[in-house]
């Protein structure tokens, strides 16, 4: 149409003109006679003009401005920003971080040591007694009974309690953790308004994801950076449903508390908790349920016990391996959910309603 | 305090407005707009306008409304479970609104004490140490509280129910405990919303009757909470009738029963049983004078249902009315017809003395 064009020249970008158009070219800075994408490679290599349809007008995305504009940056900028950032406030979150997850880095690995070092036949009945303290119902001490029995009998009973240690220590924590902050939304809307969207992200968020920052931030040896994981992961359900749990206490009831003079304490301690603990329970349960799920995936950042037989069985395609863990954890799960949900229905038995 | 006759609780100017600048929608109301008026323009609700009741010493003060009329909304401002926008509570002559946060805890705790609608026992906590819940909260342990909690278990018919949860009795039952969760807590004023309402009408009608025998031991000071006229004109010694929250009448209920100063009170009055509510005293002639011949003696306080009874219905005949074995007036018969009949009840009665 306009005869051959001077190299470079061809290269418009479709949003050239917005630039040019503001009067920010000088802004751009200069056209560096470069090639910057494969499209651009292609064009000049076969030779045909880089005309851009209507049809085919890319969104006004980082990349597609940078073409029209270097001052602009490319997406992998960004993202390489967001590393460098983390990277820079790294050093000073560490600081304030290391210390206060110490403890719980202390926590797993007492835990983990305990588990392993008592002898299973010691071990297994006490297990049993706390079950049956629990629960007390004899049919679930014989379905614990079994259950350990076997993955024992497999050879599985050290990948066992190393899971169990982690979920006990884990779980723990959510609930001492997670309580109070349930306790202090339904106290006061404006802490739930922040803190809702918080769990809504937590909850989303692919568990993988919660990896990434910590292996910068941790050295993948303390057993801290799967427990963080684990327990961001599992506090999200103890601390809704404690937040659901005070609020949903009967209104006149919390009027009588008043219309009798309680303190705000009386009122905490001899009311609310105690009406909202059928669903603080219900909150337990399922932390303890997702403490186990993610146990199993923070075996990729080092966390011991039935997970790392499975990602064994993923490694080195070993079906049998894999199947049997697998069903090693089923079996954990079962227990756990079984004998959470007995001490809830004890509980809810002595609130007949 | 020392003075009887000083009303217990006196509500003075009280007003409350609900919604976000209560104190400028105050100053329209004071100006004179009207619940409707205020809540289409400023989007606010007047719950109560310009309260002021005196509710006597040891006696049984009812608060009567329909559902709205701010009677629920009244009585939450005697303990401060809800707050004023403006005006006065006095207990015992002192303004309970400037009460701080401990003052106020000793009131509900020890001064007065409160009835729900719909009981508001605790789940979790057995019947006998919900009848001891102001105890509980004053520090005291179960053992210390348990046998003044069990006394008033027991008067108000719950022997031997201490161990039960409050979810395993009926609804009447749970409502004694709520009323023998007040008396425990050994408080003058008790606070009754609505307290009867949520029950059976033969279990209401055994609770109103408890009720009048506990105050006739007691004689605490109650402000009873109620829709229901007859509940209300069985109850009460001090009639306080609300409409929109404002104070339509107030007094001695026969007086209202008998003068209704406003079209509202007269429909309410309508429908109800006036024989078995007024009493003789309300249409008796006042005089000490030998009346002659009269067919019998009556009380003052008898209802007029009984005295149709006497009479066999005989509309001719007299009675003298006594008071403490002394002659307090003359009962006509054709009075008390009149009586019986609502619109222009008063006159009625009055014309028939005046023509016998």
């Amino acid at each position: 149409m306009m005869g051959a064009p001077p190299p470079g020249k061809d290269l418009m970008a479709t949003y050239d003109f917005v630039f040019d158009s503001l009067g920010l070219r000088g802004w751009c800075g200069e056209e560096q006679g470069g090639l910057t994408s494969m499209a651009d490679l292609l064009g000049e290599t076969s030779g045909e003009e880089a005309t851009v349809s209507a049809w085919d007008t890319p969104f006004p995305s980082l990349d597609a401005l940078h073409e029209a504009c270097n001052t602009i940056p490319q997406s992998r900028e960004l993202t390489l920003g967001l590393e460098q950032g983390f990277l820079g406030i790294k050093d000073s979150l560490k600081v304030v971080v290391d210390p206060l997850t110490q403890p719980l880095s202390w926590a797993l690995s007492n835990a983990l040591w305990v588990m392993q070092a008592v002898p299973w036949w010691i071990m297994i009945p006490a297990l049993m007694l706390i079950v049956y303290l629990v629960g007390r119902s004899f049919k679930l001490v014989g379905l614990v009974a079994a259950a350990f029995c076997f993955l024992a009998f497999v050879d599985y009973y050290d990948y066992t309690m190393q899971t169990l240690a982690i979920i006990f220590v884990c779980a723990i924590i959510c609930v001492l953790l997670g309580v109070p902050i349930g306790i202090a939304m339904s106290r006061s809307d404006r802490v739930q308004r922040v803190m809702i969207p918080i769990l809504d992200m937590l909850q989303t968020l692919p568990p993988f994801v919660y990896l990434i920052p910590l292996i910068f931030l941790f050295s993948v040896t303390e057993p801290k950076l799967y427990g963080i994981a684990i327990i961001l992961y599992a506090i999200v359900p103890v601390v809704r449903l404690t937040d659901l749990g005070i609020r949903l206490v009967d209104k006149d009831v919390i009027e009588a508390a008043d219309a009798f003079g309680m303190t705000k304490r009386q009122k905490l301690y001899g009311v609310q908790i105690p009406l909202a603990l059928p669903n603080i329970m219900a909150g337990v349960n399922q932390t303890i349920m997702m403490s186990l799920a993610m146990v199993v995936i923070a075996s990729l950042v080092s966390a011991p016990g039935l997970g790392v037989l499975v990602l064994r069985g993923i490694r080195n395609l070993e079906l049998g391996v894999g199947l049997l863990s697998g069903l090693g954890i089923v079996l954990l799960a079962i227990i756990l959910d079984r004998v959470t949900k007995a001490a809830l229905a004890r509980i809810n038995a002595q609130q007949p309603q | 305090m020392t003075d009887d006759n000083a009303p217990k609780i006196s509500v003075r100017g009280l007003y409350k407005i609900f919604g976000d600048d209560p104190q400028t929608a105050l100053q329209r109301v004071k100006d004179g707009m009207g619940k409707t008026e205020l809540l289409a323009e400023t989007n606010h609700v007047l719950g109560l306008n310009d309260i002021n009741v005196d509710m006597p010493r040891g006696k049984t003060t009812v608060i009567m409304g329909l559902s709205g009329s701010g009677k629920s909304t009244l009585i939450r401002h005697l303990n401060r479970l809800i707050e004023p926008t403006a005006g006065e509570v006095l207990v015992d002559g002192d303004n309970i609104l400037d009460y701080g946060d401990k003052a106020l805890r000793d009131l509900r705790q020890h001064r007065m004490s409160m009835v729900f609608q719909k009981f508001a026992l605790l789940p979790h906590r057995t019947v006998l140490e919900n009848a001891g819940m102001a105890p509980a909260v004053d520090g005291k342990s179960k053992r210390q509280y348990a046998d003044e909690a069990t006394k008033w278990l027991d008067r108000v018919g719950l022997e031997g129910q201490g161990n039960q949860y409050p979810a395993q009795l009926s609804g009447g039952m749970q409502q004694r405990v709520g009323i023998a969760r007040a008396l425990t807590s050994n408080s003058d004023i008790m606070l009754m919303d609505e307290a009867f309402s949520a029950l059976d009408p033969l279990i209401r009608t055994d609770m109103q009757n408890l009720l009048i025998d506990l105050q006739g031991e007691l004689q605490k000071t109650v402000v009873f909470i109620t829709h229901d006229l007859d509940e209300a004109l069985k109850l009460a010694d001090h009639l306080v009738i609300l409409k929109d929250g404002f104070i339509v009448q107030q007094g001695e209920p026969q007086e209202i029963l008998l003068n209704p100063n406003d079209p509202y009170i007269e429909d309410f009055v309508a429908d109800i049983n006036r024989a078995r509510v007024l009493r003789v005293r309300s249409v008796m002639e006042e005089t000490t004078e030998d009346p002659g011949e009269v067919a019998g003696e009556v009380d003052h306080d008898a209802t007029l249902e009984s005295v149709i009874a006497e009479s066999g219905g005989d509309t001719t005949l007299r009675y003298r009315v006594m008071q403490d074995g002394r002659q307090v007036g003359v009962l006509h018969m054709r009075a008390l017809v009149r009586a019986l009949v609502p619109s222009g009840g008063a006159e009625g009665a009055a014309l028939a003395r005046a023509e016998a």
